[in-house]
């Protein structure tokens, strides 16, 4: 049998530029390269020099579908630096908008951009022609979410309300309470699209995963925790770079980041569940059981499922946070500038993201370094490629393509956000 | 049922963060009426069909910062009747054009430990320097209202509704009372509205996302600045942000050293 090479030229449905190379040989699958042709942004370089209060404002704009991860991880880092810790209502507000930020992106990729592959159809706008009612309740769960960014970031896109230390702006009891009525309805639909997804056709495949995720001793994660993997890890954020390295592969394009002495790993939905099933909400761990799911998801097109029983999560514990808010006595703890090196690690919507920077005395940023999760990922989409493209080699070259655009989308890869993406020639033949 | 020709609408990416595009996505209420009245012929963000063109409607973010990005806004533009920019990017550069104040070879070095496979340009520019631009709409990110104020306007064929007053307006619309005389520096007087004066209402002072209004007094400003305690270099930096290489802010804040 003759070589032939699969390509597919823009990536649809994904944050940011992409595309893929499938290289076939005699029946096997030689080669499968996700190639980011996203233009180069250089945020690394040109934080340098700018104030640490900057940060969270900066690195928002990596990424528009899920800044309240880069302003998280931006605190975090900084207040680490500055040696100061951000506890009680302020932090707990803090997980009040990663929970918007989650509901709000999740729901998106969910069911806008990821449920029309398994309904076969090209976008969500042609599935409400027939699946009107399960785009129209996520349509209103994503504007409920949308919401908590809108009340407590100021903004559902760049929020201008976060800052470290803390806020600029409490809203009030009365604000609160008005959004916890929007949240109960949205706790239902989130629950009716957990239903739905989980009808869905999924491919048989499962692969072996080393899963990575924060975990806290309490709360399933968002802003706060060690870093844990499904083969024992477990470190503190500060010892990031001692077990995680970017390395340039030879003929890649792309600067993988693995950890060291294993190789790939997976962020993202799937490694937060299966490494903290057990700090979810018995209702919600029943409710995944009800969407067959098991403690333990290694089947990558489930993580569809997975993110909807984040969003119900999500939902619920909004609606904790909203219960039993006392407003802070200052919107923000008091910082002084002084020198030294900060690590941040929260959990954007698609997995780990991590930021280090070292600021001078006079709170300048000296240098910086960010690891979004979709290069974290970038390894373990490429051998799922290979994988799932060498076992539906008797598909035909549209269907194999269409496979394997699901195969990327199963990670809701944010391109964008990949700062450390290089750029190569792209070769076309 | 025999059905008028509906308008296509495409939308492209440049360099960027994708929130502009998002902002059509996050018109909750209204997504699915803007598909019944355009067609989305082109928008790689939503949908796997990429129709060809014409298109009636092109709204493009990002910024042009490689050798094929400044030939791809060429033929998007040739294939579009309106051409109209969303965001700080297309309109301005984006916080990418902080590159265009330094040397772009020491900033790929200072991310990329292969800088010789870097295709980039020197400059981060907006759409307006490469090819002829309808409309402008301004913001970082944009506000989803004045987008569909924009689309709705040009598929009309009429001039979109939108001023080129300054923040301060909004903040009078909305009562707050000025950041400014309780000691908080604030762009607001020379930012372009549109966001409805979001900082100031979170009691925090305009960092100038939606860019340079018409005819801004930044030099006015600027001693307003330094009488509440500004250094130069506060100054400049504040004029260098999502919006740096807009003019009257890129003038500005080389007035103001180190």
């Amino acid at each position: 049998m003759a070589s032939k090479t699969i390509r597919v030229d823009y990536i649809a449905r994904v944050e940011g530029e992409g595309a893929l190379d499938l290289h076939i040989r005699d029946g096997r699958v030689t080669r499968a390269h996700l190639k980011i042709f996203e233009p180069p942004r250089l945020f690394e370089a040109l934080l340098r020099g700018r104030d640490f209060a900057e940060a969270p404002d900066i690195t928002a704009r990596i990424c528009g579908i899920c800044p309240v991860a880069y302003q998280m991880s931006a605190v975090h880092a900084m207040e680490n630096a500055l040696g100061v810790a951000v506890t009680g209502p302020l932090r707990a507000l803090r997980r009040l908008l990663y929970c918007g930020e989650w509901i709000e992106s999740h729901t998106l990729h969910a069911v806008m951009l990821h449920a029309p592959d398994f309904l076969g159809y090209p976008d969500a706008i042609q599935m409400a022609r027939e699946h009107g009612d399960a785009v129209r309740r996520a349509l209103a769960l994503k504007k409920t979410g949308n919401e908590i960014l809108r009340l407590l970031g100021g903004r559902e896109i760049h929020p201008v309300n976060v800052r470290v230390g803390g806020f600029y702006r409490v809203p009030s009891r009365a604000e609160f309470a008005r959004l916890a009525e929007e949240l109960k309805r949205a706790r239902d639909l989130a629950v009716a699209t957990v239903h739905w997804v989980a009808k869905f056709p999924f491919p048989d495949f499962e692969r072996d995963y080393e899963f990575v995720a924060l975990r806290h001793p309490d709360e399933y994660p968002f802003n706060a925790g060690r870093i844990v993997s499904s083969r024992g890890l477990d470190i503190a954020a500060d010892d990031y770079s001692s077990e995680f390295e970017e390395r340039h592969v030879a003929h890649s394009t792309a600067l993988q980041s693995v950890l060291k002495r294993r190789g790939s790993y997976l962020v993202g939905p799937m490694a937060r569940y299966n490494i903290n099933f057990d700090r979810l909400p018995a209702d919600v761990q029943a409710l995944a059981r009800e969407a067959r799911l098991a403690a333990t998801c290694r089947n990558p097109f489930r993580s569809i499922v997975v993110r909807t029983i984040e969003v119900v999560y999500a939902c619920e514990e909004a609606l904790r946070i909203i219960a039993s808010f006392e407003p802070p006595e200052a919107t923000a703890v008091a910082l002084e500038p002084r020198a030294g090196v900060g690590h941040g690690c929260t959990e954007a919507p698609r997995g780990m993201l991590y930021h280090r920077y070292e600021i001078a005395a006079d709170g300048s940023i000296r240098n910086a370094r960010i690891v979004p999760p979709t290069s974290q990922n970038q390894l373990s989409i490429e051998e799922d490629l290979c994988e799932a493209a060498s076992r539906a080699l008797d598909l035909s070259d549209d269907e194999l393509r269409d496979r394997c655009e699901q195969v990327i989308r199963n990670y809701d890869p944010c391109i964008s956000c990949s700062t450390h993406f290089l750029k190569l020639a792209v070769h076309r033949t | 049922m025999t059905e008028r020709r509906r308008p296509r609408l495409a939308v492209w990416k440049f360099a960027s963060c994708d929130g502009c595009q998002l902002s059509l996505l996050d018109c909750e209420d209204e997504l699915l009426a803007v598909a019944d009245a355009v067609e989305i012929a082109y928008f790689a963000e939503v949908s796997s069909t990429m129709a060809k063109g014409p298109y009636d409607l092109s709204l493009v973010e990002g910024s042009i910062t490689t050798p094929h990005d400044a030939e791809r806004i060429r033929r998007v533009r040739r294939q579009s009747k309106f051409l109209v920019t969303i965001g700080a990017c297309a309109t301005a550069g984006g916080i990418q054009a902080l590159r265009n104040f330094a040397d772009v070879g020491e900033f790929v070095a200072a991310v990329y430990a292969s800088p010789q496979y870097i295709s980039t340009l020197a400059t981060s520019t907006p759409i307006s320097a490469h090819v002829a631009v309808d409309f402008e709409l301004h913001g970082c990110p944009i506000d989803k209202t004045q987008l569909l104020e924009v689309i709705s306007a040009f598929l009309a064929g009429r001039k979109p509704a939108i001023g080129g007053h300054s923040v301060c307006i909004e903040c009078k619309l909305r009562g707050n009372v000025c950041v400014m005389v309780q000691g908080i520096p604030c762009l607001g007087p020379v930012t372009h509205a549109g966001c409805g004066a979001l900082c100031p209402s979170c009691h925090r002072g305009c960092y100038g996302c939606f860019g340079p209004m018409q005819r801004p007094n930044t030099a006015a400003l600027a001693v307003e600045w330094q009488k509440m305690g500004a250094a130069p270099g506060d100054i400049r930096r504040v004029f260098r942000t999502f919006n740096a290489w807009a003019e009257p802010f890129r003038t500005e804040s080389e007035s103001h050293g180190e």
